[in-house]
């Protein structure tokens, strides 16, 4: 890496591309627009797609946030803040919510709910809903093209015959604006709703598979569901039915992270959204760029020592 | 706090940048530090493979990156490829004519005898492979009087720079159909500035080969040579050598010579099918970057495998476009291979929620 490359790292000619790639997202949401796709120099997989839109998208004197599993200290999101940083001179970072123009994101969308001026990105590792159910993007693209979405409604419809419940987790499709579905990346079903009407722009890319889509501001976004079988956000009750908080700020309305406390064996619940859970205890919210919170590192064995051992 | 919250991480990933790195220093007292030069040379295949899938051809860089990488092939092709993303597109090369090529080796498994004569040049193919264990402690010394021998035994005036190539000979016999005048006028798909929108034409899936991680190449070409797949193929002519660049001249105009490259070459004849009314054998095609046989080879047999998949639709794997060319990239397929490594713990969450979910349901029902 040297001081002589340019601002965001990406040639000009691929910054267009993904540009022009993103307006076309927005014009028609929720389809998959292919593009080229640059290599990066963190590997597929590693929120490739994202960076190439936040590097491209991203301006001097603009303030970004990248968090992963909802954490802004999270190995990966510091990794790739630190090269946004690097390769874009003049631009602030911040882990407040509320700061951020751009909220680089993998596997989260944010608790606190985000403004019009605005713009979440979210990491992409499969693009394409129908993927479940259909394995060659060849076929794929006929059945988006014609919306024909019944075999995915047939495998929900199988989930509930052998499970009786839906058994999609994760990366659960949504339909936008009443024609494409879209693999909403894998965000919880707990972020699924937020998708829908949302005030900011949702922008999601897939760097391996080359695609870019959009969830539009004020856009309806929906989870395949049954009328008798309802979409359903994760559960946090305990045994007797009462949602769980969480154990650090005491918040009972968050997606919750469960560890096992390896001193007492018990099980503890958390905030994913780690500045979320910071708000609800009142820290500060100062306008520091640079303020990180370190607080959660605990235990963690120094490479040398682990080298050496 | 008790447990190990792993989240949390700027100082883990500077200790893992310098623990990696120790790594390749902890012989400081004994041992000398790999030059560029000799990465170069005494690795030469794996340097080939790491400029033949980093996409790039710069020896210096490629000698880096493997340093870099430590001799990890996938990863030298990584930092290869994603310097690659940062350079602007500056001009196309005309085609190039490989008969001209300068050749340091060429073989046809068609014919005994061929224009100009087979040339084994430098191969591993009948080495025995047994070891040499001279080289375990080889002196300076040693190391100088092999180059310096070779040399002095070496009759330049015998070789021939450039030879015929095999193809043409099939091509006057009327056994291999000739060249549609239509292909000098196509445009090369490049995949670097286009997206890849399946059907693709055959100059995209040959550029995306050329750049394929070798294993993945041979796997999927391997699959059709055993059975699943029937192309029948005979090497009508390997080669390797180097080929000009040729540039417009930034005044003139005129195209001028900037340098040149080492590629390899193979032309597979394959099953006879009808062609323009004909019987003619049919061909595939494959190319690389530096020295790589069995890369060429598998490329050139996929090549006719994807050509038979699009005209008589895919019977196997190897002849689905979409099925070979979007798994043969290196890059993307260690990248997705890697990412496993990292925290999973929201969407794993999510799954305990559904399977908690669904056990529950499945004790009601057996307690009803």
């Amino acid at each position: 890496m040297s001081s002589q490359q340019q601002f965001g790292f990406l040639d000009e000619h691929a910054k267009k591309e993904i540009r022009r790639t993103a307006l076309k997202a927005v014009a028609i949401p929720g389809y998959q627009v292919p593009y080229s796709s640059r290599e990066m120099p963190m590997g597929r997989g590693f929120g490739t797609g994202g960076l190439q839109l936040t590097l491209a998208l991203i301006g001097k004197g603009e303030t970004l946030k990248v968090i992963d599993q909802g954490a802004d200290d999270s190995v990966n999101a510091v990794n790739l803040r630190d090269f946004i940083q690097m390769t874009c001179p003049g631009i602030d970072t911040t882990s407040f919510t509320e700061e951020a123009d751009l909220i680089q994101s993998r596997h989260r969308i944010p608790e606190k709910p985000l403004r019009e001026d605005q713009l979440l990105v979210l990491q992409v590792p499969y693009p394409d809903a129908l993927v479940i159910v259909e394995s060659s993007e060849a076929k794929r693209k006929v059945l988006h093209g014609e919306a024909d979405y019944s075999r995915l409604l047939v495998k929900l419809y199988e989930d509930i015959v052998k499970f009786k419940e839906i058994t999609i987790a994760h990366r659960y499709p949504t339909r936008i604006n009443n024609h494409y579905v879209i693999d909403p990346s894998p965000i919880p079903r707990w972020d699924v709703p937020k998708l829908h009407n949302s005030k900011a722009l949702t922008l999601l890319g897939a760097g391996r598979e080359k695609k870019i889509y959009a969830v539009p501001p004020y856009t309806q976004a929906i989870p395949l569901a049954f009328e008798d079988m309802p979409f359903r956000v994760e559960n946090f009750d305990d045994e007797n039915g009462q949602r769980r908080a969480c154990e650090r700020c005491g918040c009972t309305d968050s997606f919750l992270d469960e560890y096992i406390d390896s001193e007492t064996g018990n099980k503890i619940y958390r905030c994913s959204d780690s500045d979320w859970c910071e708000e609800q205890m009142g820290f500060p919210r100062s306008d520091t760029a640079d303020y990180l919170p370190e607080t959660t590192v605990t235990n963690v064995k120094s490479s040398k020592e682990l080298v050496n051992a | 706090m008790g447990y190990v919250a792993i989240k949390g991480g700027r100082d883990a990933i500077e200790g893992s940048k310098t623990a990696f790195d120790f790594l390749r220093t902890q012989q400081a007292e004994n041992e000398q530090p790999l030059q560029a030069g000799a990465i170069e040379n005494q690795l030469r295949l794996l340097h080939s493979r790491v400029i033949s899938e980093g996409g790039l051809y710069h020896p210096e860089l490629a000698s880096l990156a493997i340093k870099q990488a430590q001799g990890d092939s996938l990863e030298a092709a990584f930092i290869l490829r994603a310097h690659r993303s940062t350079v602007p597109r500056i001009a196309e090369t005309e085609a190039l004519d490989t008969s001209k090529m300068r050749v340091t080796r060429r073989i046809s498994s068609a014919f005994k005898d061929i224009p100009g004569g087979q040339m084994l040049g430098a191969a591993t193919d009948y080495h025995l492979r047994l070891f040499k264990m001279e080289l375990l402690n080889e002196s300076p010394e040693a190391f100088r009087a092999v180059s310096k021998q070779w040399m002095d035994e070496l009759d330049l005036d015998t070789i021939p720079d450039s030879f015929p190539k095999v193809v043409e000979v099939l091509r006057n016999e009327n056994l291999l159909a000739p060249i549609k005048q239509s292909r000098h006028d196509q445009v090369p798909f490049d995949i670097t500035r286009e997206p890849l929108v399946l059907p693709l034409p055959r100059s995209a899936a040959l550029a995306t080969m050329a750049r394929g991680e070798q294993g993945g190449l041979l796997s999927i070409a391997y699959s059709n040579m055993r059975g699943y797949g029937d192309i029948h193929p005979t090497v009508a002519e390997l080669r390797v050598g180097y080929v000009p660049v040729m540039l417009p001249h930034p005044i003139t105009g005129k195209p001028m010579e900037v340098g040149e490259v080492q590629v390899t070459e193979c032309e597979v004849v394959a099953m006879y099918e009808e062609q323009d009314g004909k019987p003619m054998f049919t061909l595939g095609y494959g190319a690389c970057f530096g020295h790589n046989e069995v890369k060429a080879i598998s490329m050139a047999i996929l090549d006719r495998a994807l050509q038979k998949g699009e005209q008589h639709g895919p019977s196997h794997p190897s002849e689905d476009a979409e099925f070979v060319l979007l798994h043969v990239d290196g890059i993307d397929s260690m990248g997705f291979c890697s990412h496993y490594k990292m925290p999973h713990y929201v969407t794993f969450q999510s799954d305990m929620d559904r399977l908690r979910t669904t056990q529950d349901k499945q004790a009601q029902e057996e307690a009803k």
